[in-house]
């Protein structure tokens, strides 16, 4: 059901029913590295490319979903996921190895609520019996791409992130397919394209911070609720100036968060003495930490209402070096745990 | 350092002060290679910055380092096409400008003389 301008929200209340999250090396070392099903201890992943690790561990990523699920693939009606590479290409391939009907999606580092945004809108009107969703990312393969080579020794500045070699996936189900106790997907803010006329590829978490901030207030105006509503508010992967650059934002325009309550994604996934510069990004970043970490505490109790806002830049290296300012994209949505009981 | 490998040079071999830059220039640029195929060229430059980038040796870690990315693609369009990607512009404007300072001595000369 639409709600204000751009705001769904899901009254039957779908559910999260299991998660499948891989992992590379250094996450391996990072601060959750419990919350990953798999770690694996070297970037290659016993393939002979980047780009084919980078589809291993998508592939790998749904396989225990769907292990853990109790879930034959067959069942699955479809499979909505993205990466960052050119054409999507690892997520399409791995798509090609499970077979699932599927969408390819892109919102560079916001693909992981894009695509769980649509997954809770198909099963919440009867679209699907299950959805599976996901993101990935691989280190190597995206610093290929849109950086320098891996081995490349230029500097960079501290402002510059740490793009994560992992991949989450969830796969969500209409409410009351399976007895127990799941997370809810209760409502999604879809955000729109937000330019401030940062050009800076070294410092996309503050180019990301003012697509956020439009995002979490357009949630907050359509529903009606406060951030008092939420126990715990997590931007995807601004990083350390990102997020604080946010929370000012936030902060501006009247809308003032506890700064414990709002975390940020890229920050929670390594540790302090890890050489990550301002923090984690990439489109596995908030999927791995939202899928592994964020659920398990909340199943824990740690946390009853969380809205969980991804943050994109939507750059290609080809609109960096033509110049181009970072057009930058958020989405959010909102995981409630126990709430009934 | 590469004061060192020049001194080395010179001492050990039939090297002067004007003619040791060329081998220790080689050399310098052999270790760079090494050590960026070893992996551990890039941590280097995160630390040094331009003290790593500017000289010589940076210019072998942009060539290998590309080589070494660009594997996976094949020898021809892989590394063959990609090698030069970051130090192409290097020589490119490293000839250009040195042919523009050349123009202007030959016509300084042919005024002065």
């Amino acid at each position: 059901m639409l709600k204000g301008k751009q705001t769904w929200m899901f009254t039957n209340k779908p559910v999260i029913l299991e998660t499948g999250v891989t992992g590379g090396p250094f996450e391996a070392n990072g601060e959750i590295a419990g919350d990953f099903d798999i770690l694996y201890d070297d970037l290659w992943m016993e393939q002979d490319s980047y780009e084919k690790a980078h589809r291993h561990l998508m592939e790998k990523a749904v396989e225990l979903a769907l292990e853990k699920g109790e879930i034959d693939k067959e069942q699955v009606q479809f499979f909505l996921a993205g990466d960052l590479i050119n054409q999507v290409t690892p997520t399409s391939f791995a798509a090609r190895t499970n077979g699932i009907p599927y969408f390819g999606l892109f919102g560079a580092c916001s693909t992981s609520m894009e695509g769980l945004a649509l997954a809770a809108f198909i099963t919440n009107y009867g679209g699907a019996d299950y959805v599976l969703t996901g993101a990935s990312s691989h280190n190597a393969a995206v610093e290929k791409q849109f950086r320098y080579p891996t081995e490349y020794g230029g500097q960079k500045p501290p402002t510059a992130q740490w793009t994560i070699t992992g991949a989450g996936v969830a796969l969500v189900a209409p409410n009351g397919s399976k007895q127990g106790e799941y997370p809810h997907i209760v409502s999604a803010t879809i955000g729109k394209v937000i330019d401030m006329g940062l050009k800076d590829p070294f410092n996309m978490g503050g180019a990301m911070a003012p697509a956020a901030v439009d995002t979490i207030l357009a949630h907050f105006k359509d529903t009606g609720l406060t951030p008092d509503d939420y126990d715990f508010i997590i931007t995807g992967d601004l990083g350390q100036i990102g997020s604080e650059t946010a929370h000012d934002l936030l902060k501006q325009k009247g809308c003032n968060i506890n700064k414990e309550k709002f975390k940020d994604c890229g920050l929670m996934i390594f540790k302090k003495d890890q050489p990550v510069l301002a923090g984690g990004s990439g489109a596995g970043c908030s999927a791995v930490v939202l899928y592994g970490h964020i659920l398990n505490e909340m199943i824990s109790g740690k946390y009853k209402k969380i809205l969980l806002v991804a943050t994109g830049a939507l750059l290609s290296p080809l609109s960096v070096q033509q110049k181009d300012t970072i057009p930058c994209i958020a989405h959010a949505v909102s995981i409630e745990y126990g709430m009934n009981s | 350092m590469g004061q060192a490998i020049s001194y080395f040079y010179i001492y050990f071999f039939n090297f002067t002060e004007q003619t040791a830059g060329g081998p220790t220039t080689a050399t310098m640029v052999f270790l760079a290679l090494l050590m960026t195929g070893f992996g551990f060229y890039d941590r280097i430059g995160q630390f040094a910055g331009a003290g790593s980038a500017v000289p010589v040796t940076g210019f072998g870690n942009a060539v290998i380092s590309a080589a070494i990315e660009h594997r996976t693609e094949g020898f021809v369009l892989g590394v063959g096409a990609n090698m030069f990607k970051l130090a192409g512009s290097v020589i490119l404007f490293g000839v250009f400008s040195a042919f523009v300072v050349a123009l202007i001595k030959t016509i300084y000369l042919m005024i002065g003389g």
